[in-house]
């Protein structure tokens, strides 16, 4: 392990990696700062920008978005009652309270230093966990492989949308299809293309997550007349007041951290959690185990109800490379879109990627630390002015989302079919947005839909055709009872709604 | 009477699965792979039937959550244009190249979102495009075809 940190660090600290690491960070601040645009977002418009960097700085910068977006988050949260990402929703339970009673830059500082320690303990954690993980996983077989991806894919169409399941499910299905077009992997035989060229080589994944992410959020700001960079605007305007963080407020924080940062990491190892269950339960969690009096000052601006959501949150992002990084599942859709984007540099992650790619292993976790020192320096003493970037109206906001989106698609295929059907998917994503179809599952299941096929070969052809290798392994058998919990909790859910 | 549009999306999801397994059953697949265990038509088959499935338990489920959407005040108009604009660029960018309609499509959306301030537009476009242009092209190495600035003699 000493070895592999070795390398981490001489791939991550280099002047390129650093840099890559402060602009993603500052990027994913500016983009998370905004609600309605979130990490996937971020990531996806950074695609184009990363074709020219190695696969190991490429990764670096997008992991840098994803947390700055997350820590971004946060600002909007306790400034403005207006989370960035769902994931800062709980932040603002005692975040806004505070903010009201003149402490806003306490608040900040509290957020700051939490999501510092949540992050860089995850981290730890991470850089322990992974590499054991990695052995355990090269035991996994197809069929233990498939049943994780029904999982995740079950997880996130549950988690993602709260009341939506059925909703989720047809967005699983959508994005499997979707996955399917093009020519089968093992016989060449052309799917879904209808005699056109252009379709034989699939879907391009960077089309679907430029088209379903960057593109339909634009069109959606634009349709439903939202304005993002209004909340920013705002944010900009707002007294601080002092950033100190007392000795007492200290002290909770101490108490709090620890145990929040372990529920953050956990939660989001588990395939489809992700930041934003990490931060209820870190909060909900929190609010059960403090004493009577602390319990009263939740929701009126409490320092440990502030830390825990903004502790588990940050350590969730982390815990989320686990599934991706040892088993080449992503847990959550971001996860998925760096997925798609590292199997687009041609690396494939799971178990073997820590041997056959150590540098990327272990420089994105480094990159972490050195991504959490970044963002203590970005948030604290310079968000008043990161927040006055974000007053570009949207009527820039949007062409140059576009821009981005198309640029992607075109440094890419040099094809302007591709561009058509970006349009395409983005109108339709954009219609079905504005009725709740969550977008998450449906590109976790474009992701996810090659391997997963792959592994029902595999599986089917061993148990020559028999479906008996769903239960003939108990890590198999285990792994769909957890499936099948889900699903069921969720029809009691509904049926306990409806009566 | 009152339609659920989420009900109507199922439908059309459901008749879209449908479509779906149908063309599935219709891929040819080798003589040898026919009653394989699993060949290329298989994974689509199981789509396509989770696809009538999800979409019809929507469909006959009651909808607890109905969303409605009050579709006079959504932007229609800008949206559209929006979209006619990339179109249009996505149709001139291979022949006309890259700077030339990625700046003309910044300018003409800036233009329709309703942005008047013309020096602020034209920086935001022309040089804008440039410098991203030479940011991918130049420092990052990624190859931007752009016959326009080619047979200028901007580019090699």
């Amino acid at each position: 392990m000493i070895e592999g940190i070795l390398i981490g660090l001489t791939t991550a600290v280099t002047f390129q990696n650093i840099l890559m690491v402060i602009v993603g960070c500052f990027f994913g601040t500016i983009i998370g700062m905004l609600p309605g645009l979130g990490p996937m977002t971020a990531i996806a418009l950074m695609i184009p920008i990363t074709y020219g960097f190695d696969p190991a700085t490429g990764l670096i910068l997008m992991a840098g978005v994803y947390y700055g977006a997350v820590f971004g988050g946060s600002t909007s949260s306790i400034l403005l009652n207006a989370p960035g990402v769902p994931g800062t929703v709980a932040t603002s339970f005692d975040g806004y309270p505070m903010a009201q009673q003149g402490k806003a830059g306490k608040a900040l500082a509290i957020a700051a230093w939490s999501s510092f320690a949540g992050g860089t303990l995850s981290a730890i954690y991470l850089l322990f966990m992974a590499p054991s993980l990695s052995k355990v996983s090269l035991s996994f077989r197809s069929p233990d492989y498939f049943a994780l991806m029904i999982l995740g894919l079950t997880a996130i169409a549950a988690f993602s949308s709260k009341g939506q399941f059925l909703k989720a499910m047809m967005m699983v299905v959508l994005g499997l299809m979707l996955a399917s077009v093009g020519q089968d992997s093992l016989s060449d035989i052309t799917r879904f293309t209808f005699n056109n060229m252009n379709l034989t080589d699939g879907i391009s994944f960077v089309l679907v997550v430029m088209a379903t992410f960057a593109m339909s959020e634009a069109l959606t700001i634009i349709l439903k007349r939202n304005d993002p960079t209004s909340a920013a605007k705002q944010v900009s305007l707002t007294e601080l007041g002092s950033i100190k963080i007392n000795k007492e407020e200290r002290t909770k924080m101490y108490k709090t951290i620890p145990r929040s940062s372990l529920i953050g990491f956990l939660i989001g190892v588990l395939p489809g959690a992700g930041a934003t269950i990490a931060s209820f339960l870190a909060y909900g969690m929190e609010r059960n185990v403090v004493s009577d009096e602390e319990k009263e000052k939740f929701g009126k601006g409490s320092v440990n109800g502030l830390s825990a959501p903004e502790t588990a949150n940050n350590a969730a992002c982390s815990g989320s490379f686990v599934p991706m990084l040892t088993l080449g599942i992503p847990g959550s859709g971001t996860t998925a879109v760096m997925l798609g984007a590292l199997l687009g540099f041609g690396v494939q992650p799971g178990p073997r990627l820590y041997m056959t790619n150590p540098e990327i292993f272990w420089s994105i976790i480094m990159s972490m630390y050195i991504g959490m020192v970044i963002l203590l320096i970005l948030n604290l003493p310079l968000i008043p002015y990161i927040a006055r970037i974000l007053t570009v109206p949207k009527n820039y906001l949007i062409p140059l989302i576009l821009f981005f989106s198309v640029t992607g698609i075109y440094v890419m295929s040099f094809n302007n079919f591709d561009i058509y059907l970006m349009i395409g998917i983005a109108v339709v994503a954009t219609f079905l947005r504005l009725y709740d179809f969550p977008m998450p599952p449906l590109i976790l299941a474009f992701v996810l839909g090659g391997l997963m096929e792959e592994n029902l070969r595999r599986s089917l052809l061993l148990s020559n055709g028999s479906w008996e290798f769903l239960w003939d392994r108990t890590l198999t058998a285990c792994i769909l009872a957890t499936t099948i919990l889900i699903v069921v909790w969720h029809i009691y859910k509904t049926f306990k709604r409806k009566n | 009477m009152n339609i659920n549009t989420t009900k109507i999306i199922s439908l059309l999801f459901f008749i879209f699965s449908a479509f779906y397994l149908y063309t599935a059953y219709q891929i040819q697949v080798f003589a040898f792979d026919e009653n394989a265990p699993f060949n290329a038509r298989t994974f689509p088959i199981y789509l396509g039937y989770a696809g009538l499935f999800f979409s019809g338990l929507k469909l006959i489920l009651p909808d607890p959550n109905t969303i409605k959407v009050e579709h006079k005040s959504l932007e229609y108009k800008k949206t559209g244009t929006l979209i006619l604009i990339a179109i249009i660029y996505g149709a001139t960018i291979l022949k006309v190249g890259y700077f030339l309609t990625t700046s003309l499509f910044l300018f003409a959306s800036y233009y329709f979102l309703g942005e008047r301030r013309w020096i602020l537009m034209f920086l935001l476009s022309f040089p804008f495009v440039a410098a991203f242009m030479y940011l991918l092209h130049g420092i990052l190495d990624i190859y931007l075809r752009d016959p326009f600035l080619q047979s200028i003699g901007v580019m090699g």
